[in-house]
């Protein structure tokens, strides 16, 4: 686990940050869009947001196939995407080996089939809306899926203080992009529906910024050095959900998975 | 058990620390008293403490709270006023805290699950709110619930008999509580009210939403506060559909769309909650709420609980990701199945 640099790099940083990067515009992106402000000055990410790709069958570009069950037929089947990461994954060898094991189980072994908690970087590219609650010290992600939270500590940084599946997340600005250093996972979540993986060794460091009113561009950077052979990327856009009754429904999964998790405990009628 | 001792007399001592630090409004007592006065003021907060407010000019209340008590819902039937003396809440409190610390005999079966007053989990430890009411229930001003319905009470036999059909609890998983399913606990609410343990809380308040993080189940309510409708009356939840509004300095909420699952003390799909939340100081948070549902009881009723002060940060409560004892349950109660039928055919078991 990286542990955290201490808050005067941050704030040195920062202010670094804040001198180069309040007239200078986003890279890749022309003039750099200004998103309106919190009561404490910041670029206000607040809303619902929801990404709108394939990468929750495949963070890689992939194919169209068919689904998983048969009776769902083309309801089920996956539909082609062109990825949200550069190249292939950097896996080593040994770890290519078993993504390819959770591929060819993946029926059973997918952590979302069983409703558990769907770590990060996946739950921000389910296909479900997520919402932003923005406040000075804490921001907080609240996802639809497995009501999963995730709690960014904007002031008081700290080491994980023990391993989770959504992680333990420090944030800063740079500038008018958040910053959310994650650490401390477990080795229990995946990156998809196609068994990419990682090891509770994985760090996670994602950038949000405001390219629109109703557009965020997310970018997330993965180190993983017991499962991968270098860091990657990957980005997107969020979108907005502009129905004017937009709001988060209740997921509450786990009764939709019980039969699935302990069915085959069901006691038997007698003979 | 000497650990078990150790912590009855130090939860026995913390109470009393806690009294002497605490003086008790007694002349606001009585009949007429108003939300929050049987909520004791912290010596530390001057009197002349005001709310803090947010940029948009509502009363400040997020932070870490913890709603733990030692009062029950209902008022004790031996009981007969609607607060004790100090020293009779420090009684009541000293006699549930030694019953949690020897919850189990010693050496039995029962016995092998975690200590209690081990890792925080006894309610001596938490933030307590010394609270002098004798029930949660303020009102009807009995300190009970109001007698239910001929309706109410016809449901409760219909799902009684419904759970008989299901069978034992060890037969299937849905026949276990919401709880033990990790699906919904008493502190998710709503209404929210503590457990034994981590009675746990996160407020956050932004522009059109409140959050309230609820530590068990790692359960959020995001509440939108800028006064859009409540969801189609069919569309059900087991957390209803929650909608909040400003009254004066007071954050109220109110929840509908419930399913029948929900059954809060009995209650109907139909139940309307409205919960009240009022800073009345720096390190109390006043909770108050109201069931009407008069399909299930003859009046609505109200229940008021002081949450404290606490500590954060919230951890991640992954419940049913590591719900082991519920597989255990089944597994087991399937294995005995076999080995007594094993048993009964003569062979012998593995």
């Amino acid at each position: 686990m990286r542990s955290w640099p201490a808050r005067g790099t941050i704030a040195a940083a920062l202010v670094a940050a804040a001198f180069s990067l309040t007239t200078m515009p986003v890279e890749g992106q022309g003039p750099a869009y200004r998103a309106p402000r919190t009561a404490d000055g910041k670029a206000n990410l607040s809303g619902i947001w929801q990404a709108l790709n394939e990468a929750y069958w495949d963070i890689e570009a992939h194919a169209s196939a068919p689904g998983l069950v048969l009776a769902l037929g083309a309801s089920n089947a996956v539909p082609g995407g062109v990825g949200i990461v550069e190249g292939p994954l950097p896996y080593r060898p040994e770890a290519l080996a078993k993504k390819r094991e959770n591929v060819a189980s993946r029926l059973t072994l997918d952590p979302e089939n069983k409703c558990y908690l769907p770590g990060v970087p996946r739950a921000t590219y389910m296909p479900y809306p997520f919402q932003i609650v923005q406040t000075p010290a804490y921001i907080m992600i609240v996802h639809t899926y497995a009501r999963a939270v995730r709690t960014i500590y904007m002031t008081d940084h700290t080491d994980a203080p023990a391993d989770s599946w959504m992680g333990w997340s420090n944030g800063t600005w740079d500038g008018e992009t958040l910053v959310v250093d994650t650490t401390g996972f477990n080795d229990q979540t995946w990156f998809d529906r196609a068994g990419n993986f990682h090891s509770d060794a994985l760090h996670v460091v994602e950038r949000f910024t405001a390219t629109s009113g109703d557009h965020l561009q997310y970018e997330a950077t993965i180190e993983d050095p017991k499962v991968f052979a270098r860091p990657w990327k990957i980005s997107m856009p969020l979108y907005r959900r502009l129905e004017k009754n937009a709001q988060l429904m209740e997921f509450n999964c786990v009764p939709f998975v019980e039969d699935l998790i302990y069915g085959h405990l069901r006691k038997q009628p007698a003979k | 058990m000497r650990h078990r001792l150790f912590a009855v007399l130090t939860a026995g001592g913390l109470a009393i620390a806690m009294l002497l630090a605490v003086p008790v409004p007694v002349a606001t007592q009585g009949p007429t008293v108003a939300p929050g006065a049987g909520v004791p003021r912290v010596a530390a907060t001057p009197t002349t403490w005001t709310v803090r407010r947010t940029p948009d000019g509502k009363p400040d209340l997020q932070g870490f709270w913890n709603n733990t008590t030692y009062t029950p819902l209902e008022r004790p039937k031996d009981v007969t006023k609607e607060y004790y003396t100090p020293e009779e809440a420090l009684a009541m409190i000293n006699r549930s805290a030694a019953a949690e610390a020897e919850q189990t005999v010693p050496g039995t079966i029962p016995d092998v699950h975690y200590d209690f007053t081990q890792f925080g989990l006894d309610r001596s430890q938490a933030p307590l709110s010394l609270n002098l009411r004798t029930s949660l229930i303020v009102d009807p001003p009995e300190g009970r619930l109001p007698p239910m319905t001929e309706e109410g009470r016809r449901r409760a036999a219909a799902r009684a008999e419904a759970r008989k059909q299901m069978g034992g609890p060890r037969d299937a998983v849905q026949n276990q509580s919401l709880s033990v399913r990790c699906i919904l606990m008493d502190r998710n609410g709503p209404p929210m009210l503590a457990g034994a343990y981590n009675n746990n809380y996160q407020i956050l308040q932004a522009p059109g939403s409140m959050m309230i993080l609820v530590e068990m189940l790692h359960g959020p309510r995001v509440i939108p506060t800028d006064g859009r409708p409540p969801l189609p009356q069919n569309v059900r939840q087991l957390g209803g559909s929650s909608r909040g509004r400003w009254d004066g300095d007071t954050l109220v909420i109110e929840t509908a769309n419930f399913t029948d699952t929900t059954a809060y003390q009995g209650s109907s799909e139909n139940m309307r909650l409205t919960e009240r939340f009022t800073r009345v100081d720096e390190e109390t948070l006043l909770y108050r709420f109201t069931v009407d549902d008069p399909a299930t009881w003859t009046r609505p009723w109200s229940a008021e609980v002081p949450w404290k002060k606490a500590i954060g940060p919230l951890f991640e409560h992954a419940c049913h990701e590591g719900n082991y004892g519920l597989y255990n349950t089944l597994a087991g109660a399937r294995l005995e199945e076999k080995r007594a039928a094993e048993a009964a055919a003569g062979k012998p078991s593995n």
